[in-house]
C-alpha cells in the first residue's frame, strides 16, 4: 500500500447553476499506484474532467463545490487536497510539481503568443528555478526526450508553428518538466490521427518505465484503455459503475453499460457491414438527479422496482473487481 | 522575409495608395478651376473690362489649365512633393499656413490615442476580471453615456459649464497672446493647461468604445483553455492574467491603432470648430467655403499622408505584437 500516490474517496463535486445542482461527480473513489496507469473511460459528459480538474483543483471558483477526501501521499505524509485552499501558496505548489496534466486540445493550450519554450520554461520559474540558461538546457534536453526533432530550434517556436503530434509532445514535456509522481492525462490523444495516437501513447509508457509516474489516462476510447491502463474506473453519470484490474474488465465485463462498451469496440478484421454495436440513447444531464441507477434510462436489463428506487451499492465480485448493479447485489 | 523588407513593402504600398489618392482629391477639387477663370472674366467684365479670347486663354495657360489633365495632375502633384504647395487666395504661401496646424493636429491625435488606451485597458481588465460587480456596471454604465453622447455637445456642455462656474474661456490651445510667444516653460504649461479640454472631449467616445472591447476580449480570452494550462502548472492568478489572457485581449486594442489614428487625425473637424483648436480640420472647413482651393487640396492631401503613416504604424505595431500576425506575413 506505500506506492499508492493518490487516493481519492467519496468524491462529490457539485455546480450550482440556476437549473439545480449539477452534480457531475458524484462519489468516486479510486487510488493510483507509483508506476500504474488508471485508465478513467466513460462517454462524454459522465464526469472525467471534472474528476481530473477537481484533482488539480481547477474547477471554476465561482459555483463549484468539492467535497470528499483527495489524498496525495507524500513521504512526509498524506495531504488532502479537498481541503486545500485553491488559490493558497500549498495548492499551486503542488500544481505542476508534484501533479501535473495534459489536455486534449494540445492546439488551444499553448498561449499562442509565446514561445512552447517560454511556455515549458515557465513550469520551472514558477517552482523555484532562477537559472534561465540552466532552464533553457533543461527544456531543450527534454524536448529531445519526447522525440522533438531540432529541439534547439523548436524551444523558439511558437505552438502555431508545429504539428498536432509535436504540440502534443510539447505538452507532454511541460507537464513532466518537473518530474511529478501524478499525471493526470485528459484525452491526450483524442484530438490526433491514429498513427500519431499511438505514438503519444508509446511515448507515455517509456516515459512512465523512466520515471516511475502514476497515470490517470482519461478517455472514451476502450482500445486506447486496453493498450495503457492497468486498473479501469468505467464512470457513468459522476459515478464509477466499474472498477478492476484492466484484465479482469475486459475478460468478464459485469456491468452492462460496460458490456455495451466493449461491444462497441471496433474489431480488427471485423468484416464489412458487420454492425458495430451502440449503446441507445446519450448520457442525461446530472441535473438534481434521481435516487436510481443512473444507467437505468438506457439499461437492456433494466428491472422496475429494484433499479428505479435506489442506488445499487458496489458489490465485489472478485478480489478487486467491483461493480455497482443491482444483478450482482 | 526580414522585416526591413516588410518594412519596404509596407512603404511602397503607402506610397502607391497616395498617388491613388492624390489623383482623387486633384480630380475633385483642382479640376473646377476652369470655374475659377470663368469667374475671374466675369467679374472683370462687371467691372467693365474688355476681356478678349486671347486674354482669357492666357489666363487659362497661366493656370495650366490649357494642358491635358494628366500633365496637370503631374505638374501639381511634383510641386507638392517638392513641398512647394501654391498660394492661397489671400496670397499667404500655404505651408505658412499649415505647418503649425499639422504640428497641434498630430499633437492632439498622438496624446489622445495614448489616453484612450491609458483609460480604457485597465478599465476593460478591471470590467472583464471583475464581471457583473458593481464596478462593472458602472463602467458599462458610463461608457455606454459616453458613446451616446456626440463630441461636440460634449464640447459645448464643457464650454458652458467652464463659462457659467469659473468665467473662463477654454477655447484654443493657448491663452490670449500665447501663442505668438517663443517657447518657453510658461507656454507649456499653458498649452498642456488647455489640452486636457480637447482630449477628454476627443477621448470620451473613443475610450468607452475600447473599453468594450478590451471587456469582451478578455472574457473570452480568459475562457480559453491555455488559462486553465497556466494554472495547472501552478502560476498565480495575477501573473496568469498579465502574462497570458490580458496580453492576447491587447491584440485587437492595438490593431485599432490602425483606424483609430486616421480617424483622430482627419475627423474631429466639428469639436476642432467648437473648441477654437489650431488643427487642419477648421481650416479645410473654411477652406473650402471660401471655394480656396489650392490651400483645400494641400490640407486633404496633408490628412491623408496622416492617416496612411497612422495605418502603417498600427500595422508595423502589430505585427511586431502578435508573432501569428509576424508568421502569416512571413516576417521572421
Ligand atoms: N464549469 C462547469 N460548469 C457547469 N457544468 C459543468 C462544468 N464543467 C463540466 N460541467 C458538466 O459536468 C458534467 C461532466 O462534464 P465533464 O467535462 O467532466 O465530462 P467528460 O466526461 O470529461 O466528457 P468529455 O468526454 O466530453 O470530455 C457535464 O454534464 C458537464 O456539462
Ligand atoms: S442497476 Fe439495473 S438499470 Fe442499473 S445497470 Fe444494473 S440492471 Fe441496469
Ligand atoms: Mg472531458
Amino acid at each position: 500500500m506505500s506506492d499508492v500516490v493518490l487516493e481519492v474517496k467519496d468524491l462529490h463535486t457539485y455546480f450550482e447553476l440556476e437549473e439545480g445542482t449539477l452534480k457531475a461527480v458524484n462519489g468516486v473513489s479510486f487510488s493510483i499506484r507509483k508506476n500504474r496507469t488508471l485508465g478513467v473511460v466513460g462517454e462524454s459528459g459522465c464526469g472525467k474532467s471534472v474528476t481530473a480538474q477537481s484533482i488539480m483543483r481547477i474547477t471554476p471558483k465561482k459555483n463549484s463545490k468539492i467535497s470528499g477526501q483527495i489524498l496525495l501521499h507524500r513521504a512526509s505524509g498524506a495531504v488532502d487536497l479537498a481541503r486545500l485552499d485553491e488559490d493558497g501558496d500549498e495548492m499551486r505548489d503542488l500544481r505542476g510539481r508534484e501533479i501535473a496534466m495534459i489536455f486534449q486540445e494540445p492546439m488551444t493550450a499553448f498561449s499562442p503568443v509565446h514561445t512552447v519554450g517560454n511556455q515549458i520554461m515557465e513550469a520551472l520559474f514558477v517552482h523555484g528555478e532562477r537559472d534561465k540558461s540552466a532552464a533553457r538546457k533543461r527544456v531543450i534536453a527534454l524536448l529531445d526526450e519526447v522525440g522533438i526533432p531540432a529541439p534547439e530550434r523548436r524551444i523558439d517556436e511558437y505552438s502555431f508553428q508545429l504539428s498536432g503530434g509535436m504540440r502534443q509532445r510539447s505538452m507532454i514535456a511541460m507537464a513532466i518538466v518537473l518530474n511529478p509522481r501524478l499525471l493526470i492525462a485528459d484525452e491526450p490523444t483524442t484530438a490526433l490521427d491514429v498513427t500519431i495516437q499511438s505514438q503519444i501513447l508509446r511515448l507515455m509508457k517509456r516515459l512512465q518505465r523512466d520515471n516511475g509516474m502514476a497515470i490517470m489516462f482519461i478517455t472514451h476510447d476502450l482500445g486506447v484503455i486496453a493498450t495503457m491502463a492497468d486498473d479501469v474506473a468505467v464512470m457513468y453519470l459522476g459515478k464509477i459503475v466499474e472498477y478492476g484490474a484492466a484484465r479482469q474488465i475486459f475478460k468478464d465485463p459485469k456491468h452492462p453499460y460496460t458490456k455495451g462498451l466493449i461491444r462497441s469496440i471496433p474489431k480488427f478484421g471485423a468484416t464489412d457491414g458487420a454492425h458495430l454495436a451502440t449503446i441507445e440513447g446519450t448520457v442525461p444531464v446530472p441535473l438534481d438527479p434521481p435516487d436510481a441507477c443512473p444507467f437505468a434510462n438506457r439499461c437492456g436489463e433494466f428491472i422496475a422496482g429494484k433499479c428505479d428506487v435506489r442506488m445499487p451499492a458496489a458489490v465485489t465480485v472478485a478480489p478487486g473487481h467491483s461493480v455497482s448493479c443491482v444483478l450482482y447485489e | 522575409m526580414s522585416f526591413s523588407k516588410y518594412l519596404i513593402q509596407r512603404l511602397i504600398y503607402a506610397v502607391l495608395v497616395l498617388i491613388v489618392i492624390s489623383f482623387l482629391i486633384f480630380m475633385i477639387v483642382q479640376l473646377p478651376r476652369g470655374d475659377a477663370v470663368d469667374r475671374i472674366v466675369n467679374a472683370r467684365q462687371a467691372q467693365g473690362d474688355i476681356i478678349t479670347e486671347e486674354d482669357e486663354a492666357a489666363l487659362r495657360a497661366q493656370y495650366g489649365l490649357d494642358k491635358p489633365i494628366f500633365v496637370q495632375y503631374f505638374i501639381w502633384a511634383t510641386q507638392f512633393a517638392r513641398g512647394n504647395m501654391g498660394h492661397s487666395m489671400l496670397g499667404i504661401p500655404v505651408d505658412k499656413l499649415i505647418n503649425e496646424r499639422i504640428a497641434a493636429t498630430v499633437l492632439l491625435s498622438v496624446i489622445s490615442l495614448i489616453v484612450t488606451y491609458a483609460l480604457a485597458v485597465p478599465i476593460g481588465i478591471y470590467s472583464a476580471t471583475r464581471q457583473y460587480s458593481l464596478g462593472d456596471y458602472f463602467w458599462t454604465f458610463v461608457g455606454f453615456i459616453g458613446l451616446a453622447t456626440p463630441n461636440f455637445l460634449l464640447a459645448l456642455i464643457l464650454l458652458f459649464l467652464f463659462h457659467k462656474f469659473f468665467g473662463l474661456s477654454i477655447g484654443g490651445l493657448f491663452s490670449p497672446g500665447v501663442e505668438e510667444q517663443p517657447w518657453s516653460l510658461a507656454k507649456a504649461l499653458d498649452l498642456l493647461n488647455h489640452l486636457w479640454i480637447p482630449i477628454i472631449v476627443i477621448v470620451t467616445a473613443q475610450t468607452a468604445g475600447t473599453i468594450r472591447t478590451m471587456r469582451a476580449t478578455l472574457l473570452d480570452e480568459l475562457g480559453q483553455q491555455y488559462v486553465v494550462t497556466a494554472r495547472a502548472k501552478g502560476l498565480r492568478y495575477r501573473q496568469l492574467l498579465f502574462k497570458y489572457p490580458v496580453r492576447l485581449a491587447l491584440n485587437p486594442v492595438v490593431n485599432s491603432i490602425g483606424y483609430i489614428l486616421p480617424r483622430l487625425i482627419s475627423g474631429q473637424t466639428i469639436v476642432a470648430i467648437v473648441l477654437n483648436l489650431p488643427t487642419l480640420g477648421p481650416l479645410l472647413f473654411s477652406a473650402l467655403l471660401a471655394e480656396d482651393l489650392e490651400l483645400a487640396t494641400s490640407i486633404l492631401m496633408i490628412q491623408s499622408i496622416l492617416a496612411v503613416i497612422g495605418v502603417i504604424l498600427g500595422d508595423i505595431i502589430l505585427s511586431l505584437y502578435d508573432p501569428r500576425i509576424r508568421m502569416e506575413k512571413g516576417v521572421s
